[in-house]
């Protein structure tokens, strides 16, 4: 079963080139059933590859599948191959699968759309990259497939293209990545040079004999890449924009998988990260702890549905990069797993209230929609306690293994951790009291909206509900694959053990997870105290609204200085290089031009030039030189 | 069969059909351009037949024929193809048929494909040319029918873009024609004869190293006007913008490579010492250009100006490729020649397709294409990704491998190199915003969808465009044995080494 490795991406690609050959035949709503079910294929055969791996002992659990040579580089080469450990299985796995459920969400959210297949064609397109991704067994595949996420992520954003704000979010998006992708190509070529391959068993194996600087430099440019895909400070502002995209894009690409993609890479290349001196886990866990708790100031103030989930996400991303600069790779790899599970709920629940509400997104024209969408609502119930870290919901678990390695670290990164925690349970209270209880808003709306006739908010079909019902399970139970009651209750960082190795703590869990809980219900209480029983006034200042006005800054400069330099290049390339060529072309026309004047063609002219040149010579040696 | 002048003929052919397209009289239109279609699909034909029975393992010349020209001067008619020129050989005999059948001049046919015809001859014989002066006359006949094709089918300012263009080179050329002289003359004594022959002033030559630097800079000059290499560009925007889209899909696609491959063949080749001692210059000004040129494309308002520019950008990286002078990094440079002039061919044909259903290139006159014209901003979508240089694409090979390569003997300029990455999508992106997206306005809304003949053009550049980036393997398996020869020989007359590839550090003092 491990030799079909290779099937799991290439059945997305399939689908992929089908719907490209026949999308438009198969239609609204086929072609969605046809992609759905080519990611599902691909999930049943990642379940295969599971077990099979499952059944071999914790060495043998890594299989190297080469497809063929890709690229010859001197005497080394790269191969078009892939790693199936549990690792990377563990993420096909949860790529798969929420895939394929916010595929089938898609077929009910995007029916009616002009562009329904060739949303499917991205939707294949960028399962294929994502699994290409975390497959590849070197960086360069992985790159492949991160460049290939990138693409449909900025065709995907900008799918409704004829919204000039779509399509600027797409471009954003992209070109914000690509900065980050500079600092992976100088990770691999860094990587490349001192080790001679770019094979991450050849790269981790040869970690520790690596020079502390070397490791180091490798291991801060992949962060670079890192900080641009999974949207850290400074490099994040390009996915608030991506919300531009159709929700289940949103919930695939932005919040479930594409975006955990630099969390897996520091994962990926975890030894380097230990050969690498300290004060690189450091950057990276200050990083991670600065936007998990600058993001979630903004999620505070925002009043865009898919606003707020965004900059949540960007929160719960920098929760993950915490854990990784603290060491704890399980940790990251398990809230990334949970997270997809109950973020991807969110979105898919926030899409549904859009859809029910005939795309209405602000919070402040909704209210008491649990009466018109009982199954949205109580779905969304379950995400809003599993990212508040309930106990027992699948995020608590998760948040509580980060929060635990970031109090090893420092107890700073552990108070971030913590006030970061009690904001999210804030505003994920608040959201979940703006759009489902209090009162109905919508009526009073719907003639400023622009709405047609009255508004009637709808409950969504089977297709969207569905996968709402499916991801709200995993979020309630999800915690069970890691839990911290015994060693062998932790089954995620067993069973990962072989590629992250374990994170060793002393620390008594209980206290801290009992602060975590408190913590977490503060914050549930707070939202309560403001939202819903109004005993206080909400505090949204205006620069959280605006997220600390970042993005307008960066916007401002690109747009200001930014732009008179590039128009100064412009300008000295037409004037002043072109200008010396054009110049020179001048002054060889001028001077001929007057040279050509003595060519007179006059005898005379002539006659006199040659006479007072012989006077002249004359003078010359009779007087000066004193000849005769 | 094996007897066969093939190189001779990948010349002839289409020097022939250049004089019988001249010869047929103007009342028979459709014969100009059989007699023109056939002759160069027949040279297609045979570069093909050319690729399919070159010796993957060989790094020397194949196919050679040689024959005495002008005995007195050691002058001969010596042609020859090794892993560096193949490729060049193969795009040049595959873009000519595609441009003549698929790219309508207009007015004045048969004078149009005459030209056309002579250009592809001069191509292919510069390619080939194993003689200096042979060579040398080749890379001059090509300036002839080029002038004329920007200047008798070209747009408003042709006239002026066509002096320049012609006025820039011949300038380069002046240099070249004393260095091709200076050299012959002074590697008389070491040759025991005057001789014209590369081969044999490359292998048996040897220049003290001020005279080699001299004679080596005598033809870079030349060659980075072609290039063109920073600060020496600016004929190129202009004379890409005036030329006919015909005539801008062969001038980026295989005659900027004649700059390049001349740096490799002649400069790299004759003058290893000198290359190596003025490394610094040029992958300094390679990667000014490559940022230089990926600013200026920015700012653009022209379409077909920005592609342009995108060129000078493009070019960098290969000048850089060539100078890093390390196996990955020359191969890489090799192949994004290649590949350059497959993804801007491809970009110059679809602005050329835009101008003749808008009569403009202006940026800011274009909106929404893509709502009313799905197929072709598609067709447009995967060209601008290989240029961006996407993975699984041909424009990420050479450019990674160049990058790659590089980092070994060039890592800080590969540092400022690499972030071109960012420019190209900043570029290209913006500009397809601007043209594509957006709802379209009244002048834009009648916008025809790409139509059959012209999806039978870009269906050969796109197929390659996925090809080479997926499997590009048989392309550089034939490029490397080579370029690890040219470096061979680099490294023996001259004191650079060629950089030992990486080990496994097993232990290091450092901490573990």
């Amino acid at each position: 079963m491990l030799d079909v490795v290779w099937l799991i991406p290439a059945l997305p690609l399939a689908g992929f080139v089908c719907i490209l050959l026949f999308g438009r035949k198969l239609g609204d709503p086929k072609a969605g059933y046809f992609a759905t079910a080519m990611v599902g294929a691909s999930f049943v055969v990642t379940v295969g590859v599971f077990f099979d791996l499952m059944s071999k002992t914790a060495e043998e659990r890594h299989h190297v599948k080469t497809l063929f040579q890709w690229v010859p580089l001197g005497s080394a080469h790269i191969d078009l191959a892939f790693l199936a450990d549990p690792l990377s299985i563990t993420m096909c796995l949860f790529v798969t699968g929420i895939g394929s459920l916010i595929h089938l969400y898609a077929v009910g959210y995007m029916h009616g759309d002009p562009r329904f297949s060739k949303f499917f064609l991205y939707l294949n397109l960028f399962a294929f990259s994502m699994l290409m991704l975390v497959l590849g067994s070197n960086m360069l595949v992985t790159f492949l497939g991160w460049e290939g996420v990138g693409t449909c992520s900025y065709l995907l954003i900008s799918f409704w293209h004829e919204k000039d704000s779509a399509a600027t979010a797409g471009k954003k998006a992209f070109v914000t990545n690509r900065v980050g992708d500079w600092g992976f190509m100088m990770a691999m070529f860094f990587a490349f040079w001192a080790v001679g391959s770019l094979d991450y068993s050849a790269i981790n194996g040869a970690a520790h004999g690596l020079a502390t600087s070397t490791a180091t430099a490798i291991a801060l440019f992949a962060f670079i890449g890192a900080c641009g895909k999974s949207a850290q400070l400074p490099l994040f502002l390009w996915l608030p924009d991506a919300m531009e995209g159709p929700t289940p894009v949103s919930a695939l690409i932005h919040a479930a998988t594409m975006v955990t993609a630099g969390v897996y890479l520091m994962c990926r290349i975890g030894p380097v990260l230990h050969a690498s001196s300290g004060y690189a886990t450091t950057i990276i866990a200050i990083v991670g702890a600065a936007t998990a708790l600058f993001a979630a100031t903004i999620a505070v103030a925002q009043n865009d549905i898919k606003k707020v989930l965004a900059y949540s996400t960007i929160s719960q991303l920098g929760y993950m990069f915490l854990a990784v600069g603290s060491g704890a790779y399980t940790a990251a790899i398990f809230h990334m797993v949970t997270h997809a599970f109950f973020k991807a709920l969110l979105f898919l629940g926030a899409g549904s209230v859009i859809h029910g509400m005939h795309h209405e997104q602000d919070m402040r024209r909704m209210g008491a929609l649990r009466k018109v969408m009982p199954i949205t609502a109580g779905t969304f119930i379950v995400g809003w306690l599993a990212i508040a870290g309930v106990p027992p919901f699948a995020g608590f678990w998760s948040k509580d293994d980060i929060l635990l390695a970031a109090y090893d670290k420092n107890i700073v990164l552990w108070i971030v951790g913590l006030v970061t925690a009690l904001l999210t349970a804030y505003y994920m209270t608040r959201q979940v009291i703006m759009v489902f209880y209090g009162k109905a808003r919508w009526h009073d709306a719907h003639e400023e909206n622009g709405a047609h006739g009255d508004l009637q908010p709808h409950e969504s079909p089977w297709t969207m509900v569905t996968p709402l019902v499916v991801l709200a399970v995993l979020s309630l139970v999800g915690g069970a694959m890691n839990l911290p009651f015994k060693t062998t209750t932790e089954r995620l960082a067993l069973w990962l053990e072989p590629v992250v190795g374990v994170h060793e703590s002393d620390t008594a869990k209980l206290p801290l997870a009992l602060v975590a809980i408190a913590v977490g219900l503060v914050g549930i209480a707070g939202a309560y105290a403001v939202y819903y029983f109004r005993k206080f006034k909400a505090i949204e200042p205006q620069i959280l609204a605006d997220a600390w006005r970042y993005d307008s800054t960066v916007s401002a400069f690109m747009g200001g200085p930014g732009r008179k330099a590039f128009d100064g290049v412009a300008w000295a390339d037409a004037h002043v290089v072109d200008g010396a060529v054009n110049g020179s072309g001048a002054l060889v026309r001028g001077t001929a031009g007057k040279v050509r004047l003595l060519q007179s063609g006059n005898v005379r002219n002539y006659a006199a030039a040659i006479g007072s040149g012989v006077v002249l010579l004359l003078v010359w040696f009779v007087v000066i030189r004193g000849l005769l | 069969m094996t007897d066969f002048p093939i190189l001779t003929m990948l010349v002839l052919v289409p020097a022939i059909g250049s004089v019988l397209v001249a010869l047929v009289s103007k009342r028979h239109p459709d014969l100009v351009k059989v007699t023109a279609l056939v002759t160069s699909v027949l040279t297609g034909g045979m570069s093909v037949w050319l690729l399919a029975g070159f010796a993957t393992d060989d790094a020397g010349f194949q196919f050679t024929s040689q024959h005495e020209w002008i005995k007195a001067w050691g002058i001969s008619w010596h042609l020859g193809i090794d892993g560096i020129s193949l490729f060049l050989v193969v795009l040049t005999g595959v873009l000519f048929p595609l441009v003549i059948a698929g790219i309508d001049p207009h007015h004045d046919h048969k004078r149009y494909l005459s030209w056309m015809l002579l250009l592809e001859a001069g191509v292919m014989g510069s390619f080939i040319s194993l003689d200096l002066f042979l060579f040398f006359v080749f890379f001059e006949i090509v300036l002839v029918p080029m002038y004329f094709l920007i200047g008798g089918w070209g747009y408003d300012n042709r006239i002026y873009a066509a002096t320049k263009f012609f006025l820039f080179t011949m300038i380069g050329s002046a240099f070249m024609l004393v260095g091709i002289i200076a050299t012959a003359v002074l590697a008389k004594a070491d040759n025991g004869q005057i001789t014209f022959d590369l081969i044999k002033i490359a292998e048996n030559a040897d220049f003290a190293a001020s005279t080699g630097r001299w004679l080596f800079f005598a033809f870079a000059i030349a060659f980075a006007v072609k290039v063109p290499l920073f600060p020496l560009h600016t004929w190129l925007p202009d004379a890409h913008t005036q030329a006919p889209t015909g005539g801008s899909v062969i001038l980026a696609g295989v005659l900027l490579k004649m700059g390049t491959y001349g740096l490799l063949r002649f400069g790299v080749y004759l003058f290893p010492e000198a290359a190596v001692w003025s490394r610094p210059l040029f992958l300094t000004l390679a990667v000014i250009g490559i940022i230089w040129g990926a600013i200026a494309a920015t700012m653009q308002t022209d379409l077909k100006r920005l592609v342009a520019y995108s060129s000078v950008a493009h070019l960098g990286f290969i000048v850089l490729g060539t100078f890093a002078l390390t196996s990955s990094a020359i191969t890489g440079g090799v192949m994004q020649m290649v590949n350059h002039g497959i993804s801007t061919g491809a970009l110059f044909i679809l602005v050329g397709m835009i101008y003749e259903r808008r009569h403009t290139r202006e940026i800011s006159k274009l909106k929404g294409l893509q709502k009313v014209a799905p197929v072709f901003a598609a067709a447009f979508t995967v060209v601008m990704l290989s240029s961006i240089g996407v993975p699984g694409l041909n424009g990420f090979v050479g450019e990674f491998m160049i990058l790659i390569g590089s980092f070994a003997t060039a890592r800080w300029w590969v540092v400022v190199a690499a972030s071109g990455v960012i420019l190209a999508a900043l570029y290209l992106l913006w500009a397809y915003q601007r043209v594509f997206h957006g709802e379209p306005d009244e002048d834009n809304k009648s916008f025809a969808e790409l139509k059959w003949k012209e999806g039978m053009l870009l269906l050969p550049f796109i197929g390659l465009i996925v090809f080479c980036g997926l499997y590009p393997k048989p392309m550089l398996d034939r490029i490397q044995p080579s370029v690890d020869k040219l470096l061979t020989h680099v490294s023996e007359n001259s004191d650079f080494k060629l950089p030992a590839p990486a080990e496994p550090v097993e232990s290091h003092e450092g901490e573990g």
